[in-house]
């Protein structure tokens, strides 16, 4: 750990935050507000990674915990008009308890179970909303009255603070005695069970902290948006958008899973002059990355730099 | 060893069971272990050697038994628990963190089982060292594992298991896939866990591998104790020496100047292979001709089952396979088993969920309706169990059943060679009769060539024409099964 303050990667890292924080002097609220979601987005997808990468479970569903955080605090500020920043907590709390309460007997399952359970879990919230419009504002989306700032430049601040303050604890959680119990029970579960490890114990905890940036993290979009909607926070189109984000950056790195969210939106918009096309190419860029280099970006570059 | 059978034991292990399904693959099973003794359980392949080590150490959980440990039951507990009491197991297959360093994985075995422990403490990190020295992985501790050689990954895996310390050491296979060399320095590093005070239990499938190292061994066959004692008592055990060797053997080779083929119908020319690191096959040569019965015999992990299935077209080789004089280099395994080389993996490989009439029909689908109907009344004739059991679901077959579908499947093929790889292989003696009926009427009635892989010699001396033996990734003997036990036998037990 103490390495990391003098390695590459965090001066590398530093100088990317430091040069983003100035953005808003010069660049126009489009992009401001272009970064701001795809900030938001990174932060989902390293919770994600921390899954994926090192406890070795394919949480199908992120944006079930997503989902939580984002219409509990969407709701609580409609229905009861509490401060903008209590709905954001009971919304990030809120995620926790679904990710336990989903967590525990899914974590029991073997294998692609797992993936499964939580699939289903996003079809059931996405039917709950639909189905309980009065209060979840159903299909056409939840309307919140308050958001944090309507300003593009204090929103933005927000958002990179907010990615740069979960990516120091999601990092160094990665790299923490925990990380390597996590990787070593996503590895080989016997093993670790046999070297007096408690696995469900560890990947249970993983799910909890991945459940609670995620929640967070779509709690703060929605008031960000000022909606709240199937399809930008809950629909499995995002949880794919999320996933290939996660892994375009490079598995088990965490970093690169912001990397790879800010690519998925940057390019996606840059690309909407395209028109259709846009999703397509940058679909066959996401394949191409996946199939060729399977460490996805940072983890090429980091494999690169560890040759040379 | 005297002074050490007045201490009390630190385990008792008392009417072991373990079933899985309707197979006990534990049964009864009782010994103890002292402080400062090496102790080994052995058993060919398929005994339950394995799954007792796994209940001992709450991996599997037993059926029923004790496994008291300084007095107390830890039968169920899952393993984490019992491995903080004070056990450590050394697997035969490693699998390290490949991102971080020799020294950082032997850390992970030091950590806590606790969530709050964000940062290593020094005192980690010294002791880390410290056992990294003490297996002999010093000069390497900060490299990744990826970049070592097999043994140095064996050593980190003798150095997470006794990274904390454990009263109880349980080690599978300890010399799996090491040279002749490494084997020394290996039994010397068990031997120094023993001097330490550790009770050492290991697993292995021969007396022979590790009569020197053992205090005592117990042998056991099907789940159940052969004998207890010491190695060259074990090794002399009527019982034991039966079935390791069985008893007389009658052989009805019949020479290799009577099959008229001039070139071999198959051959295999100095084969190697390799997994990542660990050589399976070194410059192996076989050949078979056409309507030879050829066995090769070799205890579990000799090379066997990759030798059948680099035939069979599964894995990268470097040398040569020729079938009639052609390559099979660069042919898909699909296409050799169409050709006529079929495989009956040890592994038996059966559709569970399909009947047994519809795990026959896959192998003969292929064929035309009058020639599958044919085959099948054919194949009848030779197993009439399955004639009864065909609509029945391949799982629920009891084991020696399904090893005569799996072999029947692979008749269904009509294939011109049949690769057999341990069809005994946790089999009864009664089962075993029948196998042996079913493949001297393959030979007596059919031109079939028949390539047979066993530990057990009894089983595959009586119907080879000529046998290999197979050891440690090569062939060491080549000869008539008459001569087996004279020449080859020894080394057997």
């Amino acid at each position: 750990m103490g390495d990391f303050f003098k390695s590459r990667l965090f001066f590398v890292s530093l100088a990317v935050v430091i040069i983003a924080s100035t953005l808003p002097l010069y660049v126009s609220g489009y992009v401001l507000g272009l970064l701001t979601v795809a900030y938001y987005f990174g932060v989902f997808a390293m919770s994600w990674d921390l899954l994926f990468g090192f406890a070795g479970e394919v949480n199908f569903g992120p944006t079930f915990l997503i989902g939580v955080g984002a219409y509990t605090a969407g709701i609580l500020n409609n229905q009861y008009g509490w401060s903008v920043y209590l709905c954001i907590v009971l919304g990030a709390l809120a995620a926790v308890v679904a990710g336990f309460v989903l967590a525990l007997p899914a974590l029991r399952v073997r294998g692609p179970y797992f993936g499964l359970t939580t699939l289903v879990a996003v079809l059931m919230l996405q039917n709950f909303i639909v189905v309980f419009a009065d209060l979840t504002g159903g299909e056409i989306g939840l309307t919140i009255p308050d958001v944090i700032s309507i300003d593009a430049g204090v929103n933005y601040w927000i958002a990179l603070g907010f990615m740069t303050i979960s990516a120091i604890i999601l990092y160094g959680l990665s790299q923490s005695p925990i990380g390597l119990v996590l990787q070593a029970s996503g590895q080989d579960p016997i093993q670790a069970g046999a070297l007096g490890f408690n696995i469900v114990k560890h990947k249970l905890a993983a799910f909890v902290v991945s459940a609670f940036f995620s929640g967070l993290s779509g709690a703060l979009l929605v008031f960000y948006f000022g909606t709240a909607s199937v399809g930008t926070v809950v629909d499995i189109a995002v949880g794919v958008q999320v996933i290939v984000a996660a892994v375009l950056g490079g598995r088990r790195t965490v970093l690169g899973a912001a990397l790879g969210a800010i690519f998925l939106i940057v390019a996606g918009e840059f690309l909407r002059p395209t028109g259709e096309l846009a999703t397509f190419i940058v679909s066959t860029v996401a394949l191409l990355v996946i199939l060729f280099f399977p460490n996805g970006f940072l983890g090429a570059a980091l494999s690169h730099g560890a040759r040379s | 060893m005297d002074a050490t059978s007045n201490n009390p034991p630190v385990l008792e292990v008392r009417g072991l069971t373990k079933r899985f399904g309707g197979l006990t693959a534990v049964k009864q099973l009782s010994f103890d272990l002292r402080a400062g003794e090496i102790f080994g359980l052995i058993g060919p392949n398929g005994s339950g050697k394995s799954t007792a080590m796994k209940a001992i150490m709450g991996i599997e959980r037993p059926s029923a038994g004790e496994v008291i440990f300084q007095g107390e039951n830890v039968a169920g507990l899952p393993a984490h628990k019992i491995a903080r009491k004070g056990f450590g197991m050394v697997f035969q297959h490693s699998r390290p963190l490949n991102r971080q360093t020799v020294l950082e994985n032997i850390m992970v075995a030091l950590l806590p089982d606790s969530l709050f422990m964000l940062f290593a403490d020094k005192a980690l990190t010294e002791r880390a060292k410290w056992i990294a020295n003490r297996v002999g992985l010093g000069a390497v501790m900060d490299r990744r594992p990826p970049t070592l050689p097999f043994a140095d990954l064996r050593r980190l895996e003798l150095a997470k298991a006794i990274a904390r310390d454990p009263k109880v050491v349980l080690v599978d296979e300890p010399f799996a896939g090491l040279t002749l060399g490494e084997v020394g320095t290996f039994s010397e590093l068990i031997r120094s866990f023993r001097d330490e005070g550790r009770a050492v239990l290991l697993v292995d499938h021969n007396v022979k591998s590790v009569a020197a190292l053992v205090d005592r061994v117990l042998a056991m066959y099907l789940g159940e104790e052969i004998v207890t004692g010491r190695a060259d008592e074990v090794m002399r055990n009527e019982t034991v020496r039966r079935v390791y060797l069985g008893g007389a053997i009658e052989t009805s080779a019949r020479p290799e100047t009577s099959f008229k083929d001039k070139v071999p119908l198959l051959q295999v020319e100095n084969v190697s292979v390799f997994y990542g690191k660990a050589q399976a096959l070194e410059n192996v040569s076989i050949h078979v001709h056409q309507g030879e019965f050829v066995s090769v015999v070799g205890l579990n992990g000799a090379g066997k089952t990759t030798l059948f299935n680099t035939i069979s077209g599964f894995l990268p080789y470097t040398g040569d396979i020729i079938r009639d004089g052609e390559k099979l280099r660069n042919v898909s395994p699909a296409r050799i088993a169409r050709s006529g080389i079929v495989q009956c993996p040890e592994s038996r490989e059966l559709f569970g969920e399909m009947s047994v009439r519809e795990n026959l029909d896959l192998g003969g689908q292929h064929l035309t309706d009058e020639a599958r109907d044919k085959q099948l009344a054919w194949l009848f004739e030779l197993f009439p169990i399955l004639k009864d059991r065909q609509g029945q679901m391949a799982q629920t077959l009891s084991g020696g059943e399904q090893q005569m579908l799996a072999i029947g499947r692979a008749l269904m093929m009509q294939p011109k060679i049949l690769i057999l790889d341990e069809p005994t292989l946790g089999l009864a003696p009664v089962i075993l009769e029948q196998l042996s009926k079913a493949l001297e009427r393959l030979r007596q009635t059919t031109p079939i060539t028949v390539l047979l892989g066993e530990q057990n010699v009894t089983f595959a001396l009586p119907h080879a024409d000529r046998v290999y033996v197979l050891e440690h990734a090569r062939i060491v003997w080549e000869g008539d099964p008459g001569r087996f036990a004279a020449e080859a036998g020894e080394g057997y037990l």
